[in-house]
C-alpha cells in the first residue's frame, strides 16, 4: 500500500522519541526520588512515583487495546478482564509471599482463607509461591483466555458490535465469578496487604522506584513490539482486515488467524500491565473486571488517538492525571468534567490528540493515512474529507470503521 | 348512647389509672376522683345497664397506661381478648397498628390519628373524636412482633362473625395458622351460622387444624388430616410437618402421607412458579431493553446513556409522586398514569437534545457514539446526583400495584403482573408505530438507505432526531415501571445497561421481535437456573450461554437477512 | 478552601482557571490550620451512602471551628473523591497524607476500601477513623473502628430473636450479599447458633450479588423454608442498593413481620428513606443508634444536621453517629496530647470517653474499638425505627470473634508494652495463631 511508506516515514522518529523518553524516565525518576534530598526542588516524592507508575500500567493497557482496536478493528470491551487476570496472578504470588506474617500467622493460607474456614490451599493456588510460576501465569492465563475466546469468536465470524458485546459479557461474567467468595480469590476484598516482592518490601521507596522503572521499561518494550508488529508485513495484514475483512479473505488470507494473533498478543500485554499494576497500588479486587473500566480504556485510546502507537499512551496518561487532579480539586463535579471531556473529544477531536496534532503540523495527508478512519486503498492525493462529516446511519450490525464517507449498501 | 357514655367512661379510666399509678403527690385528688368515678359508675350502672360491660372494658384498656414492658402489655391484650366482646376490636387493631396512645397529662388511653404536628385523639371504644394533642404530650404504646401476633390471633377469634366475608376469611386464615384446642367451639358455632360456602370451607379447615392439636380421638384427627391434606398449600404443609413430629401411630402415618402428597403437588407448582418468575424477569428485561432496541438496534447508536434515560423516567415518577403527596394526596393511585406521559416527554426531550447536540455529528461512526454517550451518561448521572442528592428516593406503589393474589399455589404479585402487561403494551404500541404509521415507514426507510430516503423527500435529520427521541422516551416510561420494583437512585441506569445490550444482541440487532423473544428466554433461563445454581452462578451461566450462542448465530436470534448487513 | 462545599460551588461558578489559582494561593496560606482528610466516595456506587458521611464531617468541623478550633488553630477539611474505586482509595489516602499532610483521615465504608488503604496508613503512619459496622477480624495500630464489630450488632440481634420478646425463633435464614462482611458475620452466627443448639438443617444460608434486583426466587425460598412448622426469622446482611427491591418483594409477597421477621444489619434510616415502609412495619434492624432515640444530644444533633444540610427531611443514621463519636474522640485526644503528632494521638486515644447520641458515653478501648449500646429497632410506618430492645449496658467491640476457631485465642491491645493487634493468649506471642 502506498500509504504504508508515508506512515513509516512519519512515525519512526516519534516511536524512537517515545522509547527514549520512557527509558530516560525509568532512570531519572528513581534517581530524583532516591538520591535527591526531599528539600530539593528536583525531588520527586514517592507519592508521585507510585502514581505515575500506575499511569504507565494504564498506558500499557491502552496500548494493548489499541493494537486490536486501532490496528485490527476489533473493539474489545473486555480488555479490563485480561488486565485483571494478570493482576490476580501477580496478586496470588504476593499473597503467598506474606507467609506467616498475616494477622493469623498461618504460614500457608492467606488471611481471607483462614477466616472463611478453608482447611487447605485450593489447588489453583499451588505454584504461586514461586515468582517464575506466577510470571508464566501472568502471560499464560490472559493469553490462553484470549486465545480460546478468540478462536471461537473469530472462527464463527462474530464481528463488530456482537464481538464487543460478548467481550463485555465475558468480563461481566468474570466480575461476577470473582466476586464469589467460594471461588477462593478473596471475593470483593480481593487480594491485599502485600508485604514482599522478590524479597523486597513493596512499601519501600526503592522497591517503588524499581517497579516504576520496570513499568517504564516494559512500556518502552511494548511500544517497540507494537511498532515492529504494525510495521511488518503482518501489520499490513492487520490493517487490511480492519479496513476490508471480506476482501482480505477473498484474497486468500485467513482473517481469523490474523485477528487471533493480535488479540492474544494484546491480551498478554494487558496481563503484564495488570501484573505491574498490582504491586504498585497494593490491591487487586474484582472491581477491575467492571465493564465500565474496560470502556474507560477505550476512552483513553480514543482521547489519545487510536491507530497510533503514541496516542493511547498520551491518552491514558492525560485522562488519568486529569482524573487524579479533578477528584481532589473538584470532588463533587469531576464527573461533569470527565463526561464533558469524552463528548468534546469525540466531537472536536475525532482522531484524538495525536491525530489533531498531526493535522496541525501540516503533513496531515501523509499521517492521516496511518490513522484509522481512512478507507483502505484511498489515494493519498485525494483531499481529505472534513473532520466532521454527516454520513449515513448505516444498517445495524455494521461496525467496520471504514471511514466517514457514506457507503452504499453494495 | 356512645356519646353519653364518653364522659363517665373517661372518669372511670382515670380512676383506674390512679390505682396503678404510684405518683403519690396528688393522693388527695386521686381519692376524690376515685370517689367521683365510683359514684358515676354507680349512677351509670343504674341508669344504663348496657354500659356495664363497656365500663369493664374501659377499665381493662386503662391498664395499658401502666404497662411498662411488652409482656405487661401482652397481659392486658389477653385480658381484653378474653372478654370476647367485639368492641375490643377497635383498640386492639389500633394497638397492632401502633396507633394507641396514652395522654401524659392524665394517662387516658386514646386511639390516635396522625395529622401533621398534632395527633387527633379518638375514643378507643366508640371511635368518637375527643380532642387533639401535640405529639410531645402523648406517649405511644409500643408494640413488637410478638404482640402483634397475639393481637392478630385474638382478633381472629373475635371476628369470626364479622359482616364482611373478607374479614371472616382473614380470621379463618389466622386461626388456621395458630391452631388451638380452645378454638374448636367458637369455630363450630361459626360453621353452623356461616352461609357463605367458601368461608365455611375455610372455617372447617381451621377447625381441623385445631382438632389436630387437641386431645380429640384419633378418628377425628385422621379426618382432620385428610381435610387439611386436601387444602394442599404451604400452610397446610407446615401444619402437617409439625403434626408429624409430635404424634405417633396412625396419625403420624396419615400426616406423613398427606405431607408427601402436598410436597409432590408443590413441586409441580414450583416449576410453574419458575416460569412465572422468568416471564416476570423477562418483562423487566424487555422494558429495559426495548428503548435500546430503537436507539441501538434500529439507529445503530451504541447508546451508553440508555440506562440514564430509564433513570430519568424513574425520577420523573418520583417528582410526580412528591407533588401529589404534597398537594393532591387523593390522586396517589393515579400517580403512575400521570407520570407515564411526563416521563416519556422528559426522556424524549433529553434524548432529542442529545441527538441534536452530539449524536447527529457521529452517524456512521458507531464507536464514537459509544464514547460520546458514555460521557453523556456520566454527566446525566452526576447531574441527577447534584439535584436530587445521592440517596435513594421513595417511590410508592399505588394500591392497585401492591400485594399479591393466588393462582393455585402460585402467588402472583400485582406489581409484577402489571409490569408484564405494561411491557407487552409498550411492545405492541412500538410495533404498531414502526410497521403501520407513516412515521415508522420513514424511520425504516432512513435507516435502510439514508440517501435514497432523502431523495424521496424525507427530512432525514428530523426523522433521526424523532427516532432517537422515541427510543429515549420509551426508556423513560420503562423507568416509571422499574421505579416500582427497584431503587430510584442515580445508579439505577447502570444496573440495566449491560443486561439491555445482552438482550438486544441476543435477540438480533434491529429486530423488535428478537428483543421480545430474547428478553423472555433470558429471563426464564435465568430463573430456572437460580434455584439450583444460586443467583450469581445462574447469571454467570446465562452470560456464558449468550457468548456460546453468539458463536453459533453471530448475528443473534433473528438476524437481519440480506446483503445490507455485510460491511 | 478546597474541601469546603460552599467554596467549591463558588469555585465552579468562577471557572476552573480561577479554581486553580485559588487553590495555589490557599495552599500557601494554610500553615496555621490543622487539616482533616475526608475520604468518602462522592460518585460511583457507594456515593449513595458515603456522601452523607462527608457532609457530617464538614458539619462537625464547622462546629468545632465555631467553638474556637483545636489547639488554637482552625480545622480545615480536605475532601477528595475516591469514586467507589478501591485502588483510588489507596491513591487518595496517600495523597491526603503525603501531599496535604492531614492530621487524621475520616473515611471508608466498604471493607475493601478499608483493606485498600490499610497498608498506606501503616506505611505513612497516620490515623484513620472507620465509621461503619464491619466483620471484625482486624485491629490495626493506625485505625480506630468506631462502627460496630459483629458482637456489637449481630450477636445481640440474634439473642433478641431467640428471646420470648423476639418470638423464640427456631429456624434461621442467613441472607446476605456475597462479600466479606456477610460471609464472616454469617460464619460467626452459624457457629453461635449451633452453640445454642440450633440444628444444621434449621439454618439456611444464601448469598446474592451486589445490586441484586430480582428477589422473587429468593423471597419465595424464604417463604418455603419458613413453612416447616417452626418459628422462622431472616437475618439479613444484604447490602445497600439491593435492600430496596428485597423489601419491596417481601412486602408484595406478603411476608409479614409477625410471621417471618427480617433482622437487618445494613438497613438504616437512609435506606428506608427510599421505601414505602407501611408494608414493612415490624421488620427489625440492629444498630448502635437510631434517629428516633429520644435524648437531648440526639435532638440537637438532628436539628444541627438538618440545618446544615438545609433539608428538614434528611435522616440521620448509625455511621453518622460513629463519625460524631470518632471526631469528638479525636478532638479530645489531640487536646490531651497537645499535638497532632500521630504517635502521640494514637497513644492518647485509648481511654478517651465522649458522649454518644443515645444518652451514654462511648470509650475507646485498647483494641481500638469502642464501647456502644446495642439497640434493636422495629421499622415503623414513618420510616423510622422504634427501639424494642436495648442491651442493659455498653458492649465492648470484640475485634477477634470468639466463635471462629482461628481467632478465638487472639486479642488486641495497643497499649505499651504489649502493643499488638493479634496477640495470641494461648501461645503468649504476638503474631496470630501460627501453625495449626
Amino acid at each position: 500500500m502506498i500509504t504504508g511508506r508515508f506512515f513509516a516515514a512519519g512515525a519512526d522518529r516519534r516511536i524512537a522519541i517515545t522509547i527514549f523518553i520512557l527509558l530516560a524516565a525509568a532512570i531519572i525518576v528513581p534517581l530524583l526520588n532516591l538520591a535527591v534530598s526531599p528539600a530539593s526542588a528536583f525531588y520527586v516524592p514517592s507519592y508521585i512515583v507510585a502514581l505515575t507508575g500506575k499511569y504507565l500500567c494504564y498506558a500499557l493497557l491502552a496500548l494493548a487495546l489499541d493494537l486490536v482496536w486501532g490496528y485490527c478493528g476489533i473493539l474489545s470491551l473486555g480488555h479490563g478482564a485480561f488486565f485483571a487476570l494478570g493482576g490476580y496472578a501477580m496478586g496470588m504470588y504476593l499473597m503467598r509471599q506474606i507467609g506467616s506474617r498475616g494477622v493469623y500467622g498461618n504460614p500457608l493460607l492467606p488471611d481471607f482463607m483462614v477466616f472463611l474456614n478453608y482447611k487447605e490451599l485450593p489447588w489453583f493456588w499451588y505454584g504461586f509461591d514461586h515468582f517464575w510460576f506466577a510470571a508464566i501465569m501472568v502471560l499464560a492465563v490472559p493469553g490462553l483466555l484470549a486465545f480460546v475466546f478468540g478462536w471461537f469468536a473469530f472462527r464463527s465470524r462474530v464481528t463488530g458490535v456482537y464481538l464487543s458485546i460478548i467481550t463485555q459479557a465475558m468480563t461481566y461474567a468474570l466480575l461476577l465469578a470473582f466476586f464469589r467468595n467460594d471461588m477462593g480469590f478473596g471475593g470483593n476484598n480481593g487480594l491485599t496487604d502485600f508485604k514482599d516482592i522478590l524479597g523486597f518490601n513493596v512499601q519501600a521507596d526503592a522497591t517503588r522506584s524499581a517497579l516504576f522503572a520496570a513499568s517504564a521499561v516494559t512500556l518502552a518494550l511494548a511500544v517497540f513490539v507494537t511498532w515492529a508488529i504494525v510495521g511488518s508485513k503482518y501489520g499490513k495484514l492487520l490493517m487490511a482486515v480492519r479496513d476490508a475483512e471480506s476482501r482480505t479473505r477473498f484474497l486468500g488470507w485467513r482473517a481469523e488467524n490474523v485477528k487471533l494473533f493480535a488479540f492474544t498478543v494484546s491480551a498478554v500485554m494487558a496481563g503484564i500491565a495488570g501484573a505491574l499494576y498490582v504491586p504498585q497500588v497494593g490491591i487487586i479486587n474484582p472491581g477491575e473486571f467492571e465493564p465500565s473500566n474496560s470502556i474507560e480504556v477505550v476512552v483513553w485510546a480514543a482521547v489519545g488517538g487510536r491507530g497510533t502507537i503514541v496516542g493511547p499512551i498520551i491518552g491514558a496518561l492525560l485522562v488519568n492525571a486529569g482524573k487524579s487532579w479533578f477528584t481532589g480539586v473538584l470532588p463533587e463535579f469531576w464527573l461533569f468534567a470527565l463526561g464533558g471531556l469524552f463528548v468534546a473529544v469525540t466531537l472536536f477531536l475525532p482522531k484524538g490528540i495525536v491525530g489533531m496534532w498531526d493535522a496541525w503540523r501540516g503533513n496531515a495527508r501523509a499521517l492521516r493515512a496511518a490513522s484509522i478512519a481512512e478507507e483502505a486503498g484511498t489515494d493519498p492525493d485525494v483531499p481529505a474529507p472534513p473532520k466532521i462529516v454527516r454520513s449515513a446511519a448505516r444498517t445495524p450490525g455494521e461496525w467496520s470503521t471504514s471511514g466517514p464517507e457514506p457507503q452504499p449498501a453494495e | 348512647m356512645a356519646k353519653t357514655a364518653k364522659r363517665p367512661g373517661e372518669f372511670l379510666l382515670q380512676s383506674a389509672r390512679t390505682q396503678n399509678s404510684n405518683s403519690s403527690g396528688i393522693a388527695e385528688r386521686m381519692i376524690l376522683l376515685r370517689a367521683l368515678g365510683l359514684m358515676l359508675l354507680f349512677l351509670l350502672a343504674n341508669l344504663l345497664p348496657a354500659n356495664a360491660a363497656e365500663a369493664d372494658l374501659r377499665a381493662i384498656i386503662a391498664k395499658f397506661a401502666a404497662a411498662a414492658n411488652f409482656s405487661a402489655t401482652e397481659t392486658v391484650v389477653r385480658e381484653l381478648a378474653a372478654t370476647g366482646d367485639p368492641l375490643v376490636e377497635r383498640p386492639l387493631a389500633a394497638l397492632a397498628e401502633g396507633d394507641l396512645y396514652v395522654r401524659k397529662a392524665d394517662s387516658l388511653v386514646f386511639v390516635g390519628r396522625e395529622g401533621g404536628d398534632s395527633v387527633e385523639l379518638l375514643d378507643p371504644l366508640s371511635g368518637e373524636k375527643s380532642g387533639e394533642a401535640a405529639k410531645g404530650d402523648i406517649t405511644k404504646i409500643k408494640v413488637n412482633n410478638t404482640l402483634r401476633r397475639v393481637i392478630r390471633d385474638a382478633l381472629g377469634t373475635l371476628t369470626l362473625r364479622a359482616k364482611d366475608p373478607a374479614v371472616r376469611i382473614a380470621a379463618a386464615a389466622t386461626m388456621f395458622k395458630t391452631p388451638d384446642a380452645a378454638n374448636i367451639e367458637p369455630l363450630d358455632a361459626a360453621i353452623a351460622a356461616e352461609t357463605d360456602a367458601n368461608v365455611k370451607a375455610l372455617f372447617e379447615q381451621a377447625r381441623a387444624a385445631s382438632v389436630l392439636v387437641s386431645d380429640r380421638p384419633e378418628a377425628d384427627k385422621l379426618a382432620a388430616i385428610s381435610l387439611i391434606g386436601a387444602r394442599g398449600d404451604r400452610d397446610a404443609l407446615s401444619l402437617l410437618t409439625s403434626v408429624e413430629a409430635n404424634s405417633q401411630g396412625a396419625v403420624k402415618d396419615a400426616a406423613t402421607a398427606a405431607s408427601g402428597n402436598i410436597n409432590s403437588t408443590l413441586a409441580f407448582w414450583d416449576a410453574g412458579q419458575n416460569i412465572w418468575y422468568g416471564i416476570s424477569l423477562g418483562s423487566v428485561l424487555l422494558l429495559a431493553a426495548i428503548g435500546l432496541a430503537i436507539t441501538f438496534g434500529v439507529m445503530g447508536v451504541i447508546n451508553m446513556a440508555h440506562g440514564e434515560m430509564v433513570m430519568l423516567g424513574a425520577y420523573t415518577t418520583f417528582v410526580v409522586q412528591e407533588v401529589i403527596r404534597n398537594s393532591f394526596p387523593g390522586l396517589f393511585d393515579w400517580s403512575l398514569v400521570i407520570a407515564l406521559p411526563l416521563a416519556f416527554l422528559v426522556a424524549a426531550l433529553v434524548g432529542l437534545a442529545i441527538e441534536r447536540g452530539v449524536i447527529r455529528f457521529l452517524y456512521g461512526r458507531p464507536l464514537e457514539t459509544l464514547l460520546a454517550t458514555w460521557g453523556v451518561s456520566l454527566i446525566l448521572q452526576q447531574a441527577v446526583r447534584t439535584i436530587f442528592g445521592p440517596t435513594n428516593q421513595e417511590v410508592g406503589n399505588p394500591s392497585w400495584m401492591s400485594g399479591s393474589f393466588d393462582v393455585g399455589q402460585l402467588a402472583i404479585t400485582w406489581n409484577r403482573l402489571w409490569i408484564l402487561v405494561f411491557s407487552l403494551c409498550v411492545f405492541a404500541l412500538l410495533l404498531y408505530v414502526m410497521k403501520r404509521t407513516p412515521w415508522g415507514l420513514q424511520m425504516r426507510a432512513v435507516t435502510a438507505n439514508r440517501r435514497m430516503a432523502a431523495s424521496m423527500g424525507i427530512k432525514t435529520p428530523w426523522v433521526d432526531a424523532l427516532t432517537f427521541a422515541l427510543g429515549s422516551g420509551i426508556a423513560g416510561i420503562a423507568g416509571v415501571a422499574l421505579s416500582q420494583i427497584d431503587n430510584v437512585s442515580p445508579n439505577l441506569g447502570r444496573g440495566y445497561i449491560i443486561d439491555s445490550f445482552m438482550v438486544v444482541v441476543f435477540g438480533g440487532v434491529g429486530n423488535l421481535w428478537g428483543t421480545l423473544v430474547g428478553a423472555f428466554s433470558l429471563g426464564i433461563v435465568n430463573k430456572f437456573l437460580e434455584p439450583y445454581a444460586g443467583a450469581v452462578l445462574g447469571k454467570i451461566v446465562v452470560l456464558v450461554l449468550i457468548i456460546l450462542f453468539i458463536q453459533k448465530r453471530p448475528r443473534g436470534l433473528f438476524a437481519l437477512k440480506g446483503r445490507a448487513v455485510e460491511a | 478552601m478546597r474541601g469546603n462545599f460552599s467554596t467549591i460551588t463558588k469555585m465552579v461558578s468562577a471557572g476552573m482557571v480561577a479554581a486553580g489559582l485559588l487553590m495555589s494561593v490557599q495552599a500557601r496560606a494554610a500553615d496555621d490550620t490543622i487539616k482533616v482528610g475526608i475520604l468518602h466516595s462522592l460518585s460511583g456506587t457507594m456515593a449513595i451512602s458515603e456522601t452523607t458521611l462527608k457532609d457530617v464531617m464538614l458539619m462537625l468541623i464547622e462546629q468545632q471551628n465555631a467553638k474556637g478550633g483545636l489547639l488554637g488553630k482552625k480545622l480545615e477539611a480536605v475532601v477528595v473523591d475516591p469514586a467507589s474505586n478501591w485502588p483510588l482509595f489507596a491513591e487518595k489516602a496517600r495523597e491526603l497524607i503525603s501531599k496535604d499532610k492531614v492530621a487524621a483521615v475520616f473515611g471508608g465504608w466498604t471493607s475493601v476500601s478499608r483493606k485498600s488503604v490499610l497498608p498506606v496508613f501503616s506505611e505513612l503512619n497516620s490515623i484513620l477513623f472507620y465509621p461503619v459496622q464491619y466483620e471484625g477480624e482486624e485491629s490495626e495500630r493506625n485505625v480506630f473502628y468506631t462502627g460496630a464489630a459483629p458482637n456489637q450488632q449481630a450477636i445481640p440481634a440474634v439473642d433478641y430473636l431467640m428471646s420470648e420478646d423476639g418470638g423464640s425463633v427456631k429456624r434461621w435464614v442467613l441472607e446476605g450479599t456475597d462479600y466479606v462482611y456477610p460471609r464472616t458475620t454469617n460464619k460467626i452466627l452459624e457457629a453461635y447458633l449451633k452453640a445454642k443448639g440450633v440444628a444444621a438443617e434449621d439454618i439456611m444460608v444464601n448469598y446474592t450479588p451486589f445490586g441484586f434486583s430480582d428477589w422473587q426466587t429468593e423471597v419465595s425460598a424464604i417463604k418455603k423454608f419458613g413453612s416447616a412448622g417452626k418459628k422462622t426469622a431472616v437475618v439479613s446482611t444484604v447490602n445497600g442498593d439491593a435492600n430496596v427491591p428485597f423489601y419491596k418483594e417481601l412486602g408484595n409477597q406478603g411476608i409479614k413481620a409477625e410471621d417471618i421477621p427480617v433482622m437487618a444489619f445494613s438497613v438504616g434510616e437512609e435506606e428506608l428513606a427510599g421505601l414505602d415502609t407501611a408494608p414493612l412495619v415490624g421488620h427489625l434492624a440492629a444498630w448502635n443508634y437510631f434517629e428516633s432515640v429520644d435524648t437531648p444530644e440526639n435532638k440537637k444533633f438532628i436539628a444541627d444536621w438538618q440545618k446544615f444540610i438545609k433539608n428538614d427531611k434528611r435522616t440521620t443514621n448509625d455511621p453518622m453517629e460513629a463519625h460524631y463519636i470518632g471526631f469528638n474522640m479525636w478532638v479530645k485526644a489531640v487536646e490531651k496530647a497537645g499535638t497532632t503528632d500521630p504517635d502521640k494521638v494514637i497513644d492518647a486515644m485509648i481511654g478517651v470517653s465522649v458522649p454518644n447520641l443515645t444518652g451514654g458515653y462511648s470509650t475507646m478501648m485498647p483494641n481500638h474499638h469502642i464501647t456502644k449500646p446495642v439497640l434493636i429497632g422495629e421499622i415503623q410506618a414513618d420510616g423510622q425505627f422504634e427501639t424494642v430492645s436495648q442491651t442493659p449496658g455498653l458492649v465492648m467491640g470484640d475485634e477477634w470473634s470468639d466463635y471462629l476457631p482461628d481467632s478465638k485465642d487472639l486479642i488486641s491491645d495497643w497499649r505499651a508494652p504489649l502493643s499488638c493487634g493479634n496477640f495470641n493468649v494461648a501461645t503468649g506471642k504476638c503474631g496470630g495463631k501460627g501453625t495449626n
